[in-house]
């Protein structure tokens, strides 16, 4: 609707010589992509350097048997909020801002499809964040001490702990409310992408010509709206539970805790593959790239993603196969637990097909993309031996598995975002990453986080649990977890030199080219960063590497630099701001006891949507 | 398993040095049921580790042979290749079936069965310790299980509260105790130890601190264990400490959460029939001396965050904790 070239409209033209709006009120009331998604990613970068202090200070707890730097009640809350924030709070959103910044401009559109409900997401997101982690300061207003009322039953939060008799304390009230607000965003963010990608494509960019980064983030959104929902039942459920006396997970009025743990693995299994498909879609686009090659198998590649998603809901039990659920349930997600490896698998063999005869550039992004597969690798072997259930009873709930979803997690995800950074990073700033710190900081990366997870599956191998603030010295992993102390303090040093990196690059880092790398999709072809309006002229696709010489077609041309009819662009609102601060004033209802603040908090979000829909297109 | 593949388990302990000794380890089995697993899982890291060689070698000949060279032509544009495809996907398939084969047949294996004439033992999990019932014998403890060697045992386990799990690593799997369910499992000990084990389903506070032991007794000592056990508890002799702490006891607050036989009906906290009779306390964190006993009746959370033996008010003297420390180390 705005983004349509027209000639007609009166105000809001932009023309390449039209300054970009500054100050503040123009970020706060911003509905254009690029720049939401530059929130994205500093407010998640915030967030990853939050719950990577979190996981500093667990590692320091258990660097040596008997530690107590911190008490039981302080670890319980640090790494219950290290999972959530690192899930909820800085991988999801920091996919999230390439999905705002990239995809609109992979699939040569000038805005996302909804621009004002992609703040709203946002401003949601941001607030969800603070609302959790002002858990860690508000304890005197709760007449307990601050770090101890954050949540404290782990990012999983199993019923039955979680009900009011045994977690009295508003610590999983902080949780459940918090969840519940990072589910909005999620969910319009899903619903948003999904109508985008679909709707929003340049002509000619059949889906089977859509980039495959672009392809994971349609999946995902999938994943999203559909997952989502199940663990917001879940939760309102639990919220029911401890606010009003209901009993959907109360043993003594008949109901069974395990009814959480299904639902929340309904939810928390397609939410790994929320978290790695991304990641996948980045270096599907690192590695043509750089090995100047086109993906291997491009075909192959989008349909095993698209199964992965499907099969992504038929695995959940595998969380569970110490509850007891029958050999027979046992070995129904044991065999398709397995059969989800094979288009994982499949996958992997096509990217370093891709590489293979390729004319391989080692970028730092590409250092990052190939440092995800290898690493992966060992995520994914490790996770086969845990999807046979037997040994899983030897292995769930020890650090083994904590070995494990670290080198899916942060060996995959992770680095498949940090190769997602230095690769675009001069599209979204204009500035390119120094590749020599770049390539400091993989190493540092690489090296910590295989010092500080691969000792891990032993220390479980060994019988040491997870989620303990503990150890005896009797267990003889002392100097295990010791290793991995010393590892997860390289990966700070590594978080660091990337701060430096980007701190540098700010000012004095060299001026991006439109494309400084030779990329084949649409988002190379106009300037860095790009005007306001994305593409001067909607680019017109006939094949899947449109920049690229191939056998059978000659690279598009670039849009000229100078729009040849003036573009209409939206403005700012306020109102999905506004809109967003409904949400906490809503949950704060709850959590303090007070009715007049869940009217005051409708009425803020009731005001905001009313304002948004009749606010005419211009300000 | 078989003896000609033990030395296959120990491979992935020899990075670490097979040196120190490791009572939580899952990788020396010591009953059939952890046995069965191992094999199994001795299986799978073979599998694991030839994939893994396999497909890491092929990305690093890939990096390492086809590095930019300035002069080079440029690459052949390949878009794919459906034969290669084809095999990508059957070889891990294939694979996953000698993974799958085993799987199942370990998971039926290992349902948690014992033959009829098993010694039942009924394990109930605590924020934050174990209780143990031997319904046909009559006896009920904390902390420690006892269990004959070469005997088939059958362990029903449950919780009291919220969700435990009980894990002996070297007896076999973990299984989750949730109240209203009961789950299985089943082992026969193949040697005589003092196996160590701990809840590992986080349980609150102090999940950490929830720690058991598993005796596995030869058969003449486990039925004296037995004898004793379902003896009353030792009455202590007149005028001595042991007589004075049976008396603090007796008119504290602790007859209200333990039981000791003759004595009181408490059932919140661990029975302490024969208390004095056990290694370990609180939940195998601290050995059973008169420091720690003395210290945990003082202040038990001070010890163990969250413990529900909270400071006795009014606090007890010094005088009537040493009385209280003499008669439940006479419990034996």
């Amino acid at each position: 609707m705005s983004h349509v070239a027209a000639s007609a409209a009166p105000a809001a033209f932009a023309f390449p010589a039209t300054p970009r709006p500054r100050g503040l009120k123009s970020w706060v009331t911003t509905t254009d992509h690029k720049r939401i998604g530059l929130l994205y990613f500093w407010t998640a970068f915030c967030f990853f350097l939050l719950g990577g202090l979190e996981a500093l200070v667990i590692r320091l707890q258990l660097a040596q048997p008997d530690g107590h730097l911190v008490s039981a009640a302080t670890y319980n809350q640090l790494f219950t909020m290290h999972g959530t924030t690192m899930i909820f709070l800085a991988l999801m959103p920091l996919s999230a801002s390439f999905f705002n910044y990239i995809v609109p401009l992979q699939i040569g559109a000038r805005d996302v499809a909804f621009p004002r409900l992609n703040a709203f997401s946002y401003w949601v997101f941001l607030l969800g964040g603070l609302f959790l982690n002002a858990s860690w300061l508000v304890g005197p207003l709760f007449h307990a001490g601050s770090l101890s009322v954050a949540p404290d039953a782990g990012w999983f939060g199993y019923a039955n702990l979680t009900e009011r008799q045994f977690s009295p304390g508003p610590n999983i009230d902080f949780w459940v409310l918090g969840l519940q607000i990072l589910g909005i965003s999620s969910l319009a963010a899903g619903f948003n992408f999904i109508v985008t990608i679909l709707n929003m494509r340049a002509p000619g960019m059949k889906m089977m010509r859509l980039p495959t980064f672009s392809w994971m983030t349609l999946v995902t959104q999938f994943l999203v709206i559909t997952a989502f929902p199940v663990i917001t039942v879940a939760l309102v459920f639990l919220m029911f539970d401890r606010f009003f006396g209901a009993h959907f997970y109360v043993v003594q009025a008949g109901a069974t805790p395990i009814l959480w743990q299904h639902l929340f693995w309904l939810f928390g299994h397609p939410e790994v593959y929320i978290l790695i498909l991304p990641a996948m879609g980045i270096v599907s686009e690192v590695l043509p790239t750089f090995a100047r090659k086109p993906l291997f198998g491009y075909t192959v590649v989008v349909y095993s993603g698209v199964l992965i998603g499907f099969m992504g809901w038929g695995v959940w039990s595998h969380h569970m196969f110490a509850v007891g659920l029958g050999p027979i349930g046992d070995s129904v997600f044991a065999a398709t637990t397995m059969l989800i490896a094979v288009p994982t698998g499949v996958k992997i063999f096509n990217w370093i097909a891709t590489l293979w005869g390729g004319a391989i550039r080692g970028t730092t992004a590409l250092h990052f993309a190939v440092g995800f597969i290898a690493m992966f690798i060992i995520g994914g072997l490790s996770g086969v031996s845990h999807a046979s259930p037997p040994a899983d009873l030897q292995q769930t709930d020890t650090y083994y598995v904590v070995a494990h979803i670290h080198y899916v997690l942060f060996g995959g995800t992770v680095q498949g975002l940090f190769a997602g950074i230095y690769y675009w990073w001069p599209k979204m700033t204009g500035r390119l990453l120094d590749e020599r710190l770049g390539k400091l900081h993989f190493w540092l990366t690489f090296i910590g986080m295989n010092l500080t997870f691969f000792p891990m599956h032993l220390i479980g191998l060994l019988g040491m649990p997870r989620r303990i603030y503990t150890y005896g010295p009797e267990l003889g992993v002392g100097a295990l977890n010791l290793t991995s102390t010393i590892g997860a303090l390289l990966i700070g040093v590594s978080v660091l030199v990337f701060i430096g990196n980007l701190l540098r690059t700010r000012k004095r880092g060299a001026i991006a080219p439109n494309d400084p790398w030779g990329g084949a999709t649409l988002e190379w072809s106009i300037p860095s960063p790009p005007p306001v309006y994305n593409f001067s002229v909607i680019p017109t696709v006939e094949n899947r590497l449109p920049r690229w010489k191939t056998e059978l077609h000659e690279p598009i041309t670039d849009p000229p630099a100078v729009p040849p009819a003036p573009i209409h662009v939206p403005g700012g609102s306020w109102w999905p701001l506004v809109a967003a601060l409904g949400l906490p004033v809503l949950a704060l209802a709850p959590l303090t006891h007070t009715l007049w603040l869940a009217f005051l908090g409708a009425a803020i979000l009731l005001f905001g949507v009313y304002r948004w829909a009749f606010e005419p297109f211009e300000m | 398993m078989p003896r000609s593949r033990h030395w296959l388990t120990a491979v992935p302990l020899a990075v670490y040095g097979c040196a120190g000794s490791f009572p939580q380890s899952t990788l020396h089995p010591r009953s059939d049921f952890a046995a069965e697993i191992q094999q199994l899982f001795t299986g799978i890291f073979w599998w694991a580790l030839a994939v893994f060689a396999v497909v890491e070698t092929l990305l690093l000949v890939a990096i390492i042979r086809f590095r930019k060279s300035e002069r080079g032509p440029p690459p052949k544009p390949t878009h794919g290749h459906t034969l290669l495809e084809i095999g990508w996907t059957l070889a891990p398939a294939v694979i996953l079936v000698f993974v799958a084969v085993p799987t199942v047949r370990t998971i039926f294996a290992t349902a948690g069965e014992a033959p009829r004439q098993a010694l039942q033992v009924e394990v109930i999990g605590h924020q934050w310790w174990w209780e143990y019932r031997y319904p046909d014998l009559g006896i009920v403890t904390a902390g420690e299980m006892h269990v004959p060697v070469g005997k088939p045992v059958q362990v029903s386990i449950t919780s009291a509260d919220v969700i435990h799990s009980f894990w002996a690593p070297a007896l076999g799997g973990k299984r989750d105790a949730i109240a209203g369910h009961v789950n299985r499992i089943a082992f026969r000990a193949d040697s005589v130890g003092d196996y160590l084990g701990q809840c590992v389903e986080f349980c609150g506070a102090s999940h950490a601190n929830m720690r058991l032991r598993v005796l596995v007794d030869a058969d003449t000592s486990f039925q004296a264990w037995v004898k004793t056990e379902q003896g009353g508890p030792a009455a202590p002799p007149a005028g001595s400490a042991a007589e004075r702490g049976k008396a603090v006891f007796s008119r504290s607050a602790c007859i209200g959460c333990h039981t000791i036989q003759g004595v009181s009906p408490g059932v919140i906290g661990p029975n302490l029939t024969h208390v004095g009779s056990r290694a370990t306390i609180a939940s195998g964190v601290f050995p059973n001396d008169s420091a720690h006993l003395a210290s945990w009746i003082a202040d038990a959370p001070s010890l163990k965050p969250g413990a529900i033996m909270t400071r006795m008010k009014p606090p007890l003297t010094d005088a009537d904790i040493a009385a209280l420390v003499a008669y439940l180390q006479s419990l034996k």
